[in-house]
């Protein structure tokens, strides 16, 4: 089973409706014995970096997340899910994230050129940076994948598998270990997004 | 870069897609939830519903495709019609829906954009105005395009933002149904003010029309029709191989 983290931020619907149409049995779920019992793990999420590390804080499922993936278990972030596999997010203050993969969050705005609009939402494409991971194996060069975002992952040079360019090239996908994760949507990138949900589950 | 996005918008009434569509290959072309698919296969970039339903069978309807689409079709989809409350916001956000659009929902209670970017997230509330030329000045139109509210149209959509609204569909009123192209002008008055991306809708007549859109005003993100695509008049791939044959970053 597949399941994907519940923790009260954002849409769900959509990530699950697309596992399931690629054949995997997929469960939404706050339930950390269902977690423990999971083949694989999604963290999902779309909102404030804040709310979101307090919910899985304050729940125990910090503490699930990380056991898991000590563990070996593969776990995917995506978007706000991603942020908050690093170590620190500077999203309106300053907030530990759950330390699984080396780096911090920080907003957009300043970084990139003034006329280009934050958040950056649409399709742009992908550039891979050569560090491979299986659930990025079957994604190609120069594929589009679809981006909300106004915060972004940096200081995690070791850990980049593709950019995105928006002004400057800004990590679009991660990976280390078993642990990745993805600032897109690929529940919303159609083909593209799928193919990577499938080679993730699959691994 | 980020590419430009074309976006097909489809009406629907009691769960069915209500202007006539004729495809080769869609049995069904009423059918919101084939057509949806169609279109996603052609590259759209993203579908808009607009639910034109009044009665609450029809409301149900509406939400029940936008389920069955939704666990079909993986591109952003923006939801818009009859959305007046923070309830309207969670009832199509939780059969799927990406993005809510507002119009008459956000002139009635000017707090409806502020509050539902508070409880759901700039990225997904975006402002739809309907806007006319009267007497010199942009005016907000509300019901459709019916009733003049008296409102300047360029500070109505400003403020929206300021308030939280993470998109802007510019649909002018002026330029609707003509043909003859976007309306560049009113477009380039919306640009000027805000910094969220915006979307042209309102005088698409063909392929030209979104070239000259995409030249003229670098600072729209995206261009929004409806009957062209329903009618087979502008094929989609075709109209994306024609902006990157002109310069223009499209997603292939």
């Amino acid at each position: 089973m597949i399941a994907i983290i519940d923790y009260g931020m954002g849409n769900l619907f959509s990530l699950s409706s697309s596992v399931k149409s690629l054949g995997y049995d997929v469960e939404i779920t706050a339930d950390p014995e269902k977690l423990r019992a999971a083949d694989k793990l999604f963290l999902p999420g779309v909102g404030a970096f804040r709310d979101a590390r307090e919910r899985l804080f304050s729940t125990g499922l910090a503490e699930v997340i990380r056991e898991e993936a000590a563990k070996g278990k593969p776990l995917m972030g995506i978007c706000l899910g991603m942020q908050l596999l690093f170590d620190k997010s500077f999203e309106y203050g300053e907030y530990e994230g759950l330390g699984l993969i080396p780096g911090n969050v920080v907003p957009m705005e300043g970084y990139i050129a003034r006329d280009l609009k934050v958040p950056q939402i649409g399709w742009n494409a992908l550039h891979f940076t050569g560090l491979q991971h299986p659930a990025f194996s079957d994604t190609k060069e120069g594929e589009f994948v679809y981006f909300v975002h106004s915060y972004f992952a940096t200081d995690c040079d070791p850990y980049v598998v593709a950019t995105t360019e928006y002004d400057k090239e800004l990590t679009a996908a991660v990976a280390k270990g078993n642990v990745c994760g993805c600032q897109f949507h690929p529940e919303k990138s159609g083909d593209v997004g799928l193919r990577l949900l499938d080679a993730f589950c699959k691994q | 870069m980020i590419t430009k996005r074309i976006i097909p918008c489809l009406d629907v009434r009691d769960g069915r897609v209500v202007k006539g569509v004729n495809f080769e290959g869609v049995k069904d072309v009423s059918d919101p939830v084939a057509l949806a698919a169609h279109y996603s296969e052609c590259g759209a970039d993203e579908l808009v519903f607009y639910d034109i339903t009044a009665s609450f069978e029809g409301r149900k309807l509406f939400t029940d495709i936008l389920t069955r689409t939704a666990s079909q079709i993986f591109i952003p989809l923006t939801v818009g019609g009859g959305i007046n409350t923070l309830e309207d916001f969670d009832r199509v956000l939780s059969c799927g829906a990406d993005k809510v659009s507002v119009n008459s929902g956000a002139i009635r209670n000017p707090s409806l954009v502020g509050e539902a970017a508070k409880r759901f997230g700039d990225q997904c509330v975006v402002i739809s105005a309907d806007v006319k030329r009267v007497n010199g000045e942009y005016h907000v139109f509300a019901k459709g395009g019916r009733e003049d509210t008296g409102m300047e149209g360029i500070e109505w959509i400003r403020r929206c933002v300021d308030n939280g609204a993470g998109e802007v569909v510019l649909n002018s009123i002026d330029t609707d149904g003509v043909k003859n192209g976007f309306d560049l002008e009113m477009l380039q008055a919306v640009c000027d003010v805000v910094n969220v991306p915006v979307i042209a809708s309102g005088g698409a007549g063909g392929i030209d029309h979104f070239t000259e859109l995409f030249n003229a005003i670098p600072k729209v993100d995206a261009g929004l029709a409806a009957s062209i695509f329903h009618f087979g008049e502008v094929e989609i791939r075709d109209l994306k191989a024609e902006l990157a044959r002109n310069g223009i970053n499209v997603r292939l």
